[in-house]
């Protein structure tokens, strides 16, 4: 592809209520539920799961960054990659220690209802580990 | 003389304190209700893009989902209706109950019976006051509602809907809320949320984009199975911002012509005032000139 090479992906992290990151990038790497996917311009029309929760996207100017999204879902179409997730945050964002402690209550607190339990652990999940790779 | 003057006074100052309530309202209303669209506006991209994908996996699989296919002979349906958690916002809540009555007896003559879900504390009131049954209600945030809210209805109306009709479940859902028009016109509507019709969101995509043909991690039957609940709280949570601006911009505008009502009432209890009071003096001096005079006529026959 080294005549795309002036090619970039437009990013855009959405949570509910609002856009948490937009902007171009160079690379986008996501986990599926098939395993990890990077997405780089020029990619097929594609609909996947997130697993795991995390996305890592490095900007065109170079910066890394990770971010948290659990439960979520990305689409890439003509160089526009969506990463959707109710609860998406930046990694630099979240308070390490903050996040460890939720996600030990998260642990603790398993006994109401089983689903809304794991989802809890996988939300607090997600963040904890988007905050650890964003040190 | 109608009232005394102190009556007067009295409720002069009443209404006046009154009016700086409404006006207060009135502002707060204002200023809330740009947030609202704000919010509004920030879950556009969220539900934009969902749609799409909802789209895209729709358009390119036939899977048959629980969610979108319709059940034979619908017996029972439900209806969450979406109203005020406050009064003082006009006929806002009382047009919506309405519109939920008429959507009740339409049901009720297709013979299907009904199944209440009320967001707001309005809408919960009326069917307390009437004691009908309720399956279940939320309230606490009409004019502000998060997603987590909506995620929650979306979660036991979907269950509602997924549990058989023989164990309680329901055939339809449906959904009463006022859509916001403008600032001035707010209407009462009514959708079927599921089982799901033809996808089609608040701003569906444009007739001639053409969409991509998607790879599907790991298959359609998945995605379509993550992606339809968080469609559906998507769509309540469209519904329930609508309802939020409708709420605001209705009280708004009840609580401007509270103030205008209060100004009017102002003026005339003024007039009424000032008439009394000149009324009183005229007849103060009256008395005192009588007085004089009958005083001096009875000093002239006494020499």
């Amino acid at each position: 592809m080294a005549d795309e090479s002036g090619k970039h992906l437009e990013v855009a992290l959405v949570a509910a209520e609002r856009t948490v990151w937009q902007g171009q990038a160079k690379i986008v790497i996501a986990r599926t539920t098939d395993g990890d996917l990077g997405i780089l311009p020029g990619h097929a029309p594609l609909l996947g799961l997130l697993q795991g929760g995390t996305v890592q996207v490095r900007t065109v100017d170079d910066e890394f960054f990770v971010a948290a999204a659990p439960e979520g879902f990305i689409s890439v179409a003509n160089d526009r990659v969506s990463i959707l997730a109710e609860n998406a945050e930046m990694g630099h964002d979240i308070d390490l220690e903050q996040a460890r402690l939720d996600l030990e209550r998260a642990h603790a607190a398993g006994t109401s209802s089983e689903g809304e339990h794991e989802e809890h652990v996988r939300i607090a999940e997600a963040r904890l580990r988007a905050a650890e790779q964003a040190d | 003389m109608p009232a005394s003057l102190r009556e007067l006074r009295e409720r002069r100052a009443s209404v006046s304190t009154i009016k700086k309530l409404t006006r207060a309202m009135e502002l707060i209303a204002a200023s809330r209700i740009v947030k609202a669209q704000q919010r509004a506006q920030a879950a556009g991209p969220y539900a934009r893009e969902l749609t799409r994908a909802v789209s895209a996996v729709a358009t390119f699989s036939n899977v048959d989902h629980p969610l979108t296919t319709e059940k034979p002979n619908p017996r029972r349906a439900a209806v969450l209706l979406i109203t005020s958690d406050r009064g003082q916002a006009g006929a806002y809540s009382s047009n919506v109950i309405r519109e939920g009555e008429r959507l009740n007896q339409l049901l009720r003559e297709d013979e299907k019976e009904i199944v209440p879900f009320l967001s707001g504390r309005k809408g919960i009131a009326y069917y307390t006051f009437r004691q009908r049954e309720v399956q279940q209600q939320w309230s606490g945030d009409s004019d502000a509602p998060s997603f987590a809210r909506a995620k929650e209805i979306a979660d036991a109306l979907i269950e509602a809907f997924l549990t058989p009709t023989d164990e309680g479940g329901v055939d339809e859902i449906h959904i009463v809320f006022t859509r916001f028009v403008s600032m001035l016109t707010q209407r009462p509507d009514v959708i079927r949320l599921l089982p799901l019709e033809v996808v089609e969101g608040e701003e569906p995509p444009a007739e001639d984009e053409v969409l991509p043909l998607y790879e599907f991690e790991p298959s359609a039957e998945d995605v379509l199975d993550a992606l339809l609940p968080k469609y559906v709280a998507s769509r309540i949570q469209y519904c329930m911002l609508q309802a939020a601006a409708s709420e605001l911009a209705s009280r708004q505008r009840a609580m401007k012509s509270a103030t205008d009502n209060a100004q009017d009432l102002i003026e005339s209890l003024t007039r009424e005032f000032n008439q009394a009071r000149q009324a009183q003096i005229t007849q103060e001096i009256s008395e005192i000139v009588g007085g004089a005079g009958a005083l001096a006529d009875a000093t002239a026959g006494s020499e």
